[in-house]
């Protein structure tokens, strides 16, 4: 997604820039962040109303001879994304409390499960008897899982990024900490919407 | 949102000793403010405009025969493909963010948008889109499914020409989206703390309802061309029903952004015309919060009617139903705006200047298109007349009448804000002239056109239709030719202009508080909401020149 | 004030109106007001039923759908000129006089006039959709079996459609997930119709497939009798139109939709296709003619016969459709000038066959 990509930068932008310009500026990035939030949501939505269209249009589904899918590493992915979020609240918890060290504890971690979820997932696409143009049921199951896969990377790589810079001493404080802030925002839009996804493509 | 959440209070900064000048390679590269950027939109929106007006000329001298022997079989639909894309995703909509742009920070007392680089940002995504879709003209098969590109069509039309329209729709789609945060968060975030969301100009109430209506819909748009994007390259049959999938779940996708598109495109409209109208009429705006609902009422219909494109596809019936009773109810509150607009006008002093002109050309014009879209809403009479000529007949009412008449309104209106030289009267006169009376030639015969049986996007039709097709040619020559006195004037005035007053036109919101054109940050120091974006002929007393504004405003201070 | 109570309600003798030029001033814009109103009244009334923009109604249906066009031509016509009428009079009146450079009147709103005006529209709605829905009820489209959303029946076959072959059995979509359109009006639901056809619409022709496997390039029905057509697109979206009879549906690829109506005066009448579809979309046109049953008794009669020893017949069809299998770049270079017309052409002289997928 070279959208969020560009917007992300682009707040990171505004932070340098707002950093030596006029200091007491009111901070709008988070409420912006949130709009923008809003928008990408709508994408997702549009893409599980198309998904749950050709599922209800369908006589059945997932149309014969679509493989059973495994449901326990993916619900161990589900697990691992879930609880990330809650690790990664404890971060910003942290750096509310000036204890940058927390934060990178907690933050390193919240890389890492996203990482193994990240693994899994590939794991998933390897071994999986599958392939996207098989049927109308595994095109939109590549295509969203792919699709948040992408978010999920890039939300990776938020937090590498709050990683790298709170190297930099002084770059994250109890008083200044958007980036921190921002891709936590992030990472749990990430996760909601694995949790809708999850429950629509392999539950349901 | 009330006016508690408005920024907390700035000390007062002691006046900057120097001001950055504004230097002119500002407006070729990547700029951070607004104005600047509002600019280099509607020089660039402009330009494809006329672009996409050649293309439209050249489709009318191909329909003045029934046989097709201009553009031909092979051309025709792409360059109709382009015509329509271009007029809507690279000017109209463009054109919308260009006044959104210049206007909002200044309307409410900023020295910016929220988000300047994010900004800067959006409007850089516009020309690639825009070369890319001029581009995909000379692939091999350029895009020829109509700006509506469904499949299986889209699909079988060339891969790399559709290609390259679906990635330049989403780069359009995604500068609109990055446009519409940085609307919002402005408008909700960034007024002067005296601004109330009642003491803002109907624009900047209209820009709020099309910032919500973009965030919502075209997200969707992506979604649909993402999916129709793995069906064109990977094979995917998501719109394909050979692999079983379903080429009507495309069109409900489309359909939920570009209707709300068409409010997206006619709502910044309407907060301009909110805006001249009183001005000229020196009298208030007659119902404000009437004016400020309805564009979050036409806002939220906008979003539940995207189906009535599909009266004769796959809808089932009672779904018709629905989607018609619920379009027609966009009536209403779109009627209260025509209907306080004229009540605006009523009783005032109107100086019909070109500005003038043009809002009130659009009223009339607008009303026209929207009668016609009621009754194409009412699913037994649009069973005959979709996709016909009348359709085009009625959107073009909309979209030009309405939008494109608006917004040469608009630039009459603030040329001397933004240029700080006047527009010559004389040739606004005549461009207004040429084009009411051109536009009228070339679009209202499209009515019976449509009704008497002929299709829309066809290159040959019935030589029964020869006579009125010639007539709608030559009144489309009449609109080509009309676009030369306007360019003109722009141009020459531009260098050779008579200078501009900061307020020429004594108004009250504050883009007129400021020179003409505005310093860089906009405001010397932070500007007093002294008086209603609307108060006109509350003080009837004459008034002599246009420096009253700004003594009334020392005085004002004075006080304070 | 109690002369002005009565304004525009009682006649006066022409010399009281004179005499008082206070009051004459008062009375000119009431009586005005509502001369201009009975003369926007009765033009919108007249041409309402007199603007002639309609083709010939040749269907049941159709003199419903043009009933509904004129009360909402009427309604227009009523708005456009009372609402142009006030512009233009705002324009001529309350143009800025030389030298004046005051303002008007501060008046900012009226809640009562916006009652009004926010009422009528609500109430014409209310009117249009409910006209709108009792002439699509009787029209049929609210007919169940043609209205709802049935799931899908059998797969599509999964030969290549979009590749436009007519080759072997894979182009024509065998099961239709869904069947849309216009169904059977009330006083015929649930019966069948007195004629059944199948339409095919493909890149660039019209294929009708009668009973007994009488294929035609040109539709032939009975005046007076009900007709199905059961349309279906073999490779990309089409539209099929009959103008004379206010009746559109699409033909999508992978679904069925039904058309149901009776066509009531015999002639000829143009088949238009309304849905963008390559580049030749505009030539695809065919006829339709409605006969007087016996005339179409006799005709399908013959179609009948023929299409038994007709086999002579079935190359030009294939030619026909043949042509249709093609590329719009091998047809271009096949037919340089007019090339769509030939294809079209020759299904039209192409009226029967044998169903060639027996
Ligand atoms: C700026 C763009 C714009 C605007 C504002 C509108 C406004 C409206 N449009 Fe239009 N429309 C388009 C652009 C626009 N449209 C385009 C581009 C298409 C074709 C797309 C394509 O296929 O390529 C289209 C097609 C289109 C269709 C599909 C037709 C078809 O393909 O078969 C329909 C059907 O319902 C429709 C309805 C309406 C209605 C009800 C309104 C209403 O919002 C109008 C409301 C306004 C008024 C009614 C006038 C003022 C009101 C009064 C004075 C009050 C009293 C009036 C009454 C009670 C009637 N439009
Ligand atoms: C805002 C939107 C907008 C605007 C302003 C216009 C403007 C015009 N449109 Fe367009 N039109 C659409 C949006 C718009 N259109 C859409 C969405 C479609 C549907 C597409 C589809 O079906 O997919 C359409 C379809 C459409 C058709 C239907 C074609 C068909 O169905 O086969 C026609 C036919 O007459 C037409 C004509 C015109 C004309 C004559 C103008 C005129 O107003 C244009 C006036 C001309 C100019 C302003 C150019 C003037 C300049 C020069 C001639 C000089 C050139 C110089 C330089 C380049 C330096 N348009
Ligand atoms: Cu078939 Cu157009
Ligand atoms: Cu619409």
């Amino acid at each position: 997604m070279q959208t969020t990509a560009e917007t992300t930068q682009e707040h990171g932008a505004i932070a340098v820039e707002q950093a030596h310009g006029h200091g007491d500026h009111p901070d709008h990035r988070l409420f912006g962040m949130g709009v923008f939030l809003f928008a990408e949501a709508m994408i997702f939505l549009g893409l599980f109303a198309a998904y749950l269209t050709f599922r209800s249009v369908a006589e059945v589904w997932p149309p014969a001879g679509t493989p059973e899918r495994e449901l326990l590493l993916p619900g161990i992915n589900t697990i691992i994304l879930i609880s990330s979020s809650f690790v990664m609240n404890r971060g910003n918890q942290a750096i509310k409390q000036d204890d940058v060290k927390g934060m990178q504890f907690w933050f390193g971690l919240t890389a890492a499960l996203g990482a193994i979820f990240l693994a899994g997932q590939g794991y998933e696409y390897y071994t999986n008897t599958f392939g996207l143009t098989d049927n109308l049921f595994t095109s939109t199951f590549y295509v969203l899982t792919g699709f948040h896969g992408l978010h999920v990377m890039f939300g990776l790589s938020l937090i590498l990024l709050v990683l790298l810079r709170s190297r930099t001493p002084g770059h994250y404080s109890s008083t200044s900490h958007f980036g921190i802030e921002a891709s936590e925002l992030y990472w749990h839009f990430v996760d909601v919407v694995w949790i809708v996804l999850f429950l629509i493509l392999y539950i349901l | 949102m009330s006016v508690s959440t408005l920024e907390p209070t700035q000390t007062p900064q002691p006046p900057q000793p120097k001001h950055p000048e504004r230097h002119w390679k500002d407006f070729f590269g990547f700029s951070t403010d607004h104005k600047v950027i509002a600019i280099q939109y509607f020089v660039v929106s402009f330009v494809f405009y006329l672009i996409a007006g050649a293309m439209a000329t050249s489709i009318r001298v191909e329909l003045a025969t029934p046989d097709a022997d201009f553009l031909g079989y092979e051309n025709y639909n792409g360059v109709l493909t382009l015509h329509g894309t271009m007029m809507i995703f690279l000017w109209i909509v463009p054109a919308g963010a260009a006044f959104a742009n210049y206007l909002i920070p200044l309307m409410i007392g900023a020295k910016d948008m929220a988000f300047p680089v994010l900004n800067g940002l959006a409007f850089w995504l516009v020309p690639p889109g825009g070369a890319l879709l001029l581009l995909s003209l000379l692939a091999e098969t350029p895009p020829s499914a109509g700006w509506t590109s469904y499949p299986p069509l889209s699909l079988m039309t060339g891969q790399v020409g559709q290609m390259m329209w679906i990635l330049a729709v989403l780069l359009l789609g995604t500068s609109s989206i990055l446009g519409g945060v940085n609307f919002v968060t402005t408008i909700l975030k960034m007024r002067i703390k005296e601004m109330g969301l009642y003491d803002m100009p109907l624009f900047c109430w209209a820009m709020l309802a099309t910032s919500m209506l973009i965030l919502i819909s075209t997200p969707v748009l992506a979604g649909a061309l993402i999916l129709l994007s793995f069906d064109l390259l990977a094979g995917t049959a998501f719109f394909n029903p050979t692999g079983g999938g379903d080429p009507i779940v495309y069109q409900h996708m489309f359909w939920f952004y570009s209707h709300p598109a068409v409010y997206i495109m006619i709502l910044p409209v309407f907060g301009l015309i909110s805006d001249i109208l009183p001005v000229h009429a020196r009298k208030p705006i007659f119902g404000y919060k009437a004016i400020a609902y309805s564009s979050l009422a036409i806002a939220f219909l906008g979003n539940i009617v995207w189906a009535h494109h599909m009266f004769t596809s796959g809808t089932p019936g009672w779904l018709r139903m629905f989607f018609m009773a619920a379009t027609m109810v966009i009536a209403v509150p779109t009627g209260i705006k025509i209907f306080s607009w004229v009540a605006t006008i009523w009783g005032g002093k109107l100086r019909l200047n070109s500005a003038m002109l043009f809002a009130i050309g659009f009223v009339s014009m607008f009303l026209v298109g929207g009668l016609s879209g009621v009754m194409v809403a009412s699913v037994p009479f649009d069973i005959h007349v979709h996709d016909t000529y009348f359709i085009v007949a009625h959107f073009h009412y909309v979209l030009f009448g309405g939008s494109v008449f608006g917004i040469y309104a608009g630039i009459y209106h603030w040329y001397p804000k933004m240029v700080g030289r006047m527009l010559d009267e004389t040739w606004g006169k005549v461009h207004f002239a040429l084009t009411f009376v051109g536009f009228n030639l070339c679009f209202f015969p499209m009515h019976i056109l449509g009704l008497q049986g002929m299709p829309r996007r066809v290159v040959q039709y019935d030589p029964a239709f020869a006579d009125i097709n010639r007539i709608c040619t030559i009144g489309s020559i009449i609109l080509a030719v009309s676009t030369l006195p306007f360019l003109f004037n722009a141009v020459y005035c531009w260098f050779w202009g008579e200078k501009a007053l900061p307020n020429p036109w004594n108004a009250l919101t504050l883009e007129w508080q400021t020179s003409s054109p505005p310093i860089i940050e906009n405001f010397e120091e932070e500007p007093v909401l002294w008086s209603g974006p609307y108060d006109y002929g509350i003080d009837s007393e004459p008034e002599e020149d246009t420096r009253s504004v700004a003594d009334l405003l020392a005085e004002v201070k004075a006080e304070m | 004030m109690n002369d002005s109570e009565s304004r525009g309600l009682v006649v006066r003798p022409v010399a009281e109106l004179t005499s008082n030029y206070m009051e004459r001033a008062k009375l000119s814009p009431a009586i005005s007001i509502s001369a201009a109103g009975v003369a926007i009244t009765v033009i919108s009334l007249w041409y309402g039923q007199n603007h002639g923009w309609l083709p010939e109604a040749a269907s049941q249906n159709a003199p419903l759908v043009d009933g509904l066009f004129n009360l909402m031509m009427t309604i227009s016509v009523w708005l456009f000129l009372a609402i142009q009428g006030a512009i233009v009079l705002a324009i001529i009146k309350f143009r800025k006089q030389p030298g004046d450079e005051t303002d008007g009147p501060p008046i900012e709103g009226n809640l009562s006039l916006e009652l009004v005006w926010t009422a009528i529209p609500v109430v014409i709605v209310m009117v249009l959709a409910v006209y709108s829905f009792d002439v699509y009820q009787q029209m049929g489209g609210l007919d169940p079996m043609a209205s709802h959303d049935h799931t899908r029946i059998a797969k599509v076959s999964s030969g290549s459609a979009i590749a436009g072959s007519l080759d072997g059995d894979q182009g024509l979509p065998h099961g239709q997930n869904v069947a849309l359109g216009i169904g059977a009006n009330p006083a015929s639901e649930g019966m069948d119709a007195d004629v059944t056809i199948d339409v095919m619409g493909l890149q660039y022709a019209w294929l009708f497939t009668y009973p007994g496997n009488v294929m035609a390039g040109e539709l032939h029905i009975p005046a007076g009798r009900d007709v199905e057509l059961n349309i279906q697109a073999q490779d990309v979206l089409h539209a099929f139109w009959v103008p004379q009879f206010r009746l559109k549906q699409d033909a999508i690829p992978g679904r069925m939709s039904k058309l149901r109506f009776r066509p009531e005066t015999p002639g000829t009448y143009p088949i238009v296709c309304a849905e963008l579809c390559g580049a030749f979309h505009g030539a695809m046109r065919s006829t339709v003619i409605v006969d007087t049953p016996e005339d179409y008794d006799v005709w399908y009669q013959t179609q009948i016969a023929s299409a038994i020893d007709g086999d002579a017949n079935d190359s030009r069809v294939a030619t026909a459709v043949g042509m249709t299998g093609l590329s719009d770049a091998d047809r271009m270079a096949l037919h340089p000038h007019a090339p769509a017309i030939d294809a079209a052409a020759i299904a039209a002289i192409t009226p029967m066959a044998h169903h060639h997928h027996d």
